[in-house]
């Protein structure tokens, strides 16, 4: 039985399980000092002096590092870029003259325990002179006032993207219907925070560090560049990331602090972030207004769309650059035929936390506007919402679909696709019409019941390449190296499962490793939903190479003809030959050198092989959601939730689901309950888990999938498109549309998350239309 | 001048005797003086629940407690669970029903949910949705972890304990070396 596909248990469940894994603050080296970074108070102040000589003082302080002690660091770069010039909004490593935002770091302390740390902290002296705070991001471009005056503007950047004559397709329309809806700001916040360790080896002149994820190879080259160091003599070592949902691992200006303190003081270093600092100092997400028009002919045929965005990116342009407005542009259209479109995103700079990617970035935030543009239009046209999308929907014979847009620096290219049978099945298997139906009923109660539906497009499968190895050593061990980093994802499964197949070994018995850079030096990482579809697809190819290796140097030790063996069990067996078969392990053995058995190969049995892509693969998906509003308390209980995916191939549908149910309590949480929010002098009201709120198994309902497999990308060997995202992405739109048509009142809600004081107040809002209709229809009586 | 203390604790069965400064929470005793790092810290706010352990059967935050008030007490985390090799069926359980994902929260779940089917045997959906609610998971949306312990409580239907998950008699015969402390009077409640 193959394994790509089957739903088997973990491997890395064995470990976690029993609480051995190991996660960066399970790492202590002897001798190990505590970092602890002192951060900003404020939102926007000049720094006017920095005194550290008291916590200098403390016993057990062995250091105090301030910005004007590393002067000569450059900011930290950008890690996604775009043709955009954004070297004057780069974060420094730790703040000098002047601070963005709460939370900013402007010193670290190093000391023998991180109580002590702590201590020290508290004992750093900063004076500052307060600045007016930029807190919304469209009056600051339209002001940008005071950010100007250290060089900064408001504005860091505009993209404009587009196709056809938009102004021809709105001057022509039957019907033009506009919205302006916001997306709150929220983001991953993991449950592990952030953390590194670094150990110094000054005989060698060697950095060794755990803790990095997502993207180790590339935090390593921003290592190497920063501190001038070769490549070579930094390590990144494996270790578990508690969830990283596009956050974590990131380079960020503790990812240099660590190493180079350990490089400086000759000893350990270790750094634990703790909540409070991680909802202020890690990135945040999502926040965007829309203003998003549509062109509809007579017969409700999209003519063109138009988009422009306001990012509140806050204080700095980080790692992802302007990654995440190009991607809200690039996948505004979705899966629609949309003849002219043009999208504008301004990039404004505030006086917050600084931004970046999180789960679906871009697509969660245009999926939203683009699906509420399409309910609302549908309420003012008078049509049904889902005919809308099906009229409009590209047909199965128009793909592959070339858009003349391009994102992450690939051409968009929709592979393959059936977009309205995947809608078609996703009514049926979930029921709508019966949850349409419940809902009308219990409307007729009088209960605030209704059905929402988002459709979405989704990206996945990033190039340019992954690179994988397979080893099989003479005790006939397998091990799978890749590029990828392990998150939480089930990476190792998966892997172990694409790598089963071509050596015919168990999965259950292959190792797979990642984040090991002094075992692969190179890889591009896990984002963007491409460790399975580019990771897998590189570690396919190496296994291959590697069965086809063992096949080769069999036909010597076996003395057959290469037709007629077959790999089978981990063993090499003749075909009518019952009794003549080397297992892997023997032919590992005889591809070490002076064996000769294995003349003209390389010494050992395995492969490294690269898997390059040019293009993204595009699944697709629908999220449907059955809703209650409190009348009351202006609650939503989503009561029913069905998530469809088409992922091309799943290779192991169980994890597939997972993807799906935890991405989708995440969508919830951005829906209705999670956002960063500040008060007017920019102090973030949103900086414990008490006021951050996460949902919890008392909020997230139960949530069906249906995954489709069929629409295989034609990208890759598997035909895999990515499963990360999709979860996530529909949830705003599905959520909005449910909860407008239990309230009856299409085109309502503005703003995400719907938060109950929303709802209250637009219920008191039509409880006075009601009455004042009322008054009117007896006074006229 | 450090405020330090001589504690004796028993995790797992095992006796510690440690010195432990006084403002040092029990997560920090569990994890960096005693190298039980399967108790994970998500918040130290006593929200997230993942330093979830049980302190005389009984599950506590060990964010919000120090370790001297540990002191002459019976902890279990989660490497405890299993049993020479073999996890137990609420271990099992969690993996069948891929109730895990990045794993940081899962022996906070794990620790919450051997109290409850402690307390109950054989809880509803209801009951089980309400006390998991008390713990933060970012991966999984809950689903799988509602499941799974759902099945192991089922397993246990019929029985008189949770299988692998130790019931009280046999927690008091686990921490003898407590026991007999307590009784020399060394225990301080």
């Amino acid at each position: 039985m193959s394994a790509v596909g089957r739903r088997m248990g973990r491997l890395e469940d064995r470990r976690l399980l029993r609480g051995l894994g190991h996660f960066v603050d399970d790492v202590n080296r002897v001798g190990q000092l505590w970092m602890r970074v002192f951060r900003s108070p404020h939102a926007h102040a000049r720094i006017t002096s920095v005194q550290t000589d008291e916590a200098l003082a403390l016993p057990g302080v062995e250091a105090v590092l301030t910005g004007e002690d590393i002067a000569w660091a450059r900011p930290i770069p950008v890690r996604t870029r775009t043709k955009h010039q954004l070297d004057n909004f780069l974060q420094p490593v730790l703040a000098r003259d002047r601070v963005r935002y709460v939370g900013e770091p402007i010193a670290v302390v190093l000391a023998e325990d991180p109580y002590l740390a702590e201590d020290a902290v508290e004992l750093i002296r900063v004076e500052y002179e307060e600045l007016p705070v930029v807190l919304d991001a469209r009056s600051a471009i339209e002001a940008d006032d005071s950010r100007s005056l250290d060089g900064f503007e408001s504005e860091a950047a505009t993209l404009s993207m587009g196709y056809g004559d938009v102004e021809e397709a709105f001057r022509s329309a039957a019907h033009v219907v506009e919205i302006e809806v916001k997306i709150g700001r929220h983001s991953g916040v993991p449950l592990e925070t952030r953390g590194l360790v670094a150990d110094y080896d000054a005989g060698s002149d060697h950095l060794t560090i755990w803790g990095a994820t997502k993207v180790p190879h590339f935090n390593r080259r921003v290592l190497s560049q920063m501190l001038g160091m070769p490549l070579n003599r930094i390590s990144m070592k494996k270790s578990d990331a508690g969830g990283g949902f596009g956050v974590r691992g990131e380079f960020y200006p503790e990812d240099f602090l660590v190493p180079y303190l350990a490089r400086e003081t000759g000893r350990p270093v270790k750094w634990i972030e703790d909540r409070a600092e991680n909802l202020v100092a890690a990135n945040h997400s999502r926040e965007q207004v829309h203003r998003i028009s549509a062109a509809f002919d007579e017969e409700h045929r999209l003519l063109g769309l138009h988009d422009e965005v306001w990012q509140d990116n806050g204080a700095y342009i980080r790692t992802h650059g302007v990654i995440v407005p190009d991607l809200t542009l690039a996948m505004l259209p979705g899966p629609y035929r949309v003849p002219a479109y043009e999208g504008v995103a301004h990039v404004a700079l505030t006086n917050k936390t600084p931004c970046g990617t999180y789960r679906g970035p871009g697509r969660y935030e245009s999926t939203f506007a683009r699906e509420h543009l399409l309910d609302v239009a549908a309420a003012r046209l008078g049509i049904d919402r889902l005919e809308l999308r099906r009229i409009n929907l590209l047909e199965t014979s128009e793909l592959p679909h070339t858009r003349p847009l391009s994102t992450l620096g690939t051409d968009v290219v929709l592979d393959a696709g059936d977009y309205e049978g995947l809608l078609d099945k996703a009514l049926d298997r979930s029921g709508f019409d019966g949850w349409e139906k419940e809902a009308r009923e219990l409307r007729a109660e009088g209960r605030l019941v209704g059905t929402g539906v988002g459709y979405f497009l989704e990206k996945s499968g990033t190039g340019p390449y992954e690179e994988a190895i397979v080893e099989v050593d003479p005790t006939g061990s397998v091990r799978v190296i890749t590029g990828g980093a392990s998150l939480g994802q089930g990476i190792e499964t998966v892997l172990a499962q694409i790598a089963a197949d071509q050596l015919s070994v168990p999965p259950e018995e292959i190792e797979v490793v990642h984040t090991e850079t002094d075992l692969l030096p190179d890889g591009v990482g896990s984002w963007a939903s491409r460790s399975t579809v580019v990771g897998g697809s590189a570690v396919m190819l190496a296994a291959k190479a590697t069965a086809e290796k063992a096949l080769r140097v069999a036909t010597t030790m076996l003395e057959a003809a290469t037709e007629d063996l077959r790999l089978e069990s981990a063993r090499v067996r003749v075909d009518g030959s019952p009794d003549k078969s080397v297992s892997l392990g023997e032919i590992a053995a005889a591809c070490e050198p002076h064996s000769g058995l294995a003349e003209g190969e390389e010494s050992g049995l395995g492969a490294r092989r690269t898997f390059s892509v040019d293009h993204m693969t595009y699944p697709y998906g629908v999220h449907l959601a059955q809703v209650e509003v409190d009348p009351e308390t202006g609650g939503v209980e989503i009561r029913r939730y069905f998530v469809a995916y088409e992922v091309g191939r799943a290779v192991n549908p169980t994890l597939v689901e997972g993807q799906l149910v935890g991405g989708a309590a995440q969508g919830l949480g951005g829906a209705l309950l999670e956002e960063f929010r500040y008060d007017d002098s920019g102090q973030p009201l949103a900086a414990t888990f008490i006021d951050y709120m996460e949902p919890t198994a008392a909020e997230v309902p139960r949530v069906e999938t249906l995954i489709c497999e069929d629409a295989p990308s034609p990208d890759n060997p598997l035909g895999l498109k990515g499963a990360g995202e999709g979860g996530t992405v529909g949830c705003g739109a599905a959520v909005v549309s449910a909860v407008e048509d239990a309230l009856g009142m299409p085109g309502s809600i503005k703003a995400l998350p719907v938060s109950p004081s929303k709802i209250r107040a637009l219920l008191r809002e039509s409880d006075r239309a009601g009455s004042t209709a009322a008054e009117a229809a007896s006074f006229s009586s | 001048m450090k405020d330090v203390h001589s504690v004796k604790i028993a995790v797992n069965g095992r006796l510690h005797e440690i010195d432990v400064e006084s403002r040092r929470t029990l997560a920090d005793v569990l994890r960096h003086d005693l190298g039980y790092t399967g108790t994970h810290l998500g918040c130290e706010h006593g929200i997230c629940g993942a330093c979830t352990v049980l302190v005389d059967g009984l599950a506590v935050r060990s964010c919000l407690a120090f370790g001297v008030q540990a002191d002459g007490r019976e902890i279990e985390t989660v490497e405890g669970l299993e049993s020479g090799g073999q996890l137990n069926s609420l271990q099992e359980a969690f993996s069948a029903h891929h109730a895990l994902q990045c794993g940081f929260c899962t022996p906070g779940f794990l620790m919450l949910a051997t109290a409850l089917l402690r307390e109950k045997l054989d809880p509803t959906e209801e009951e089980v949705r309400e006390v998991m609610s008390s713990n933060l998971c970012r991966c999984t949306g809950y689903q799988g972890i509602i499941e799974a312990v759902l099945d192991a409580a089922g397993k246990n239907r019929g029985t008189e304990a949770v299988d692998g998950a130790v019931s009280r008699e046999t927690a008091e015969d686990r921490v003898e070396g407590v026991s007999l402390l307590r009784e020399a009077g060394d225990h301080t409640q």
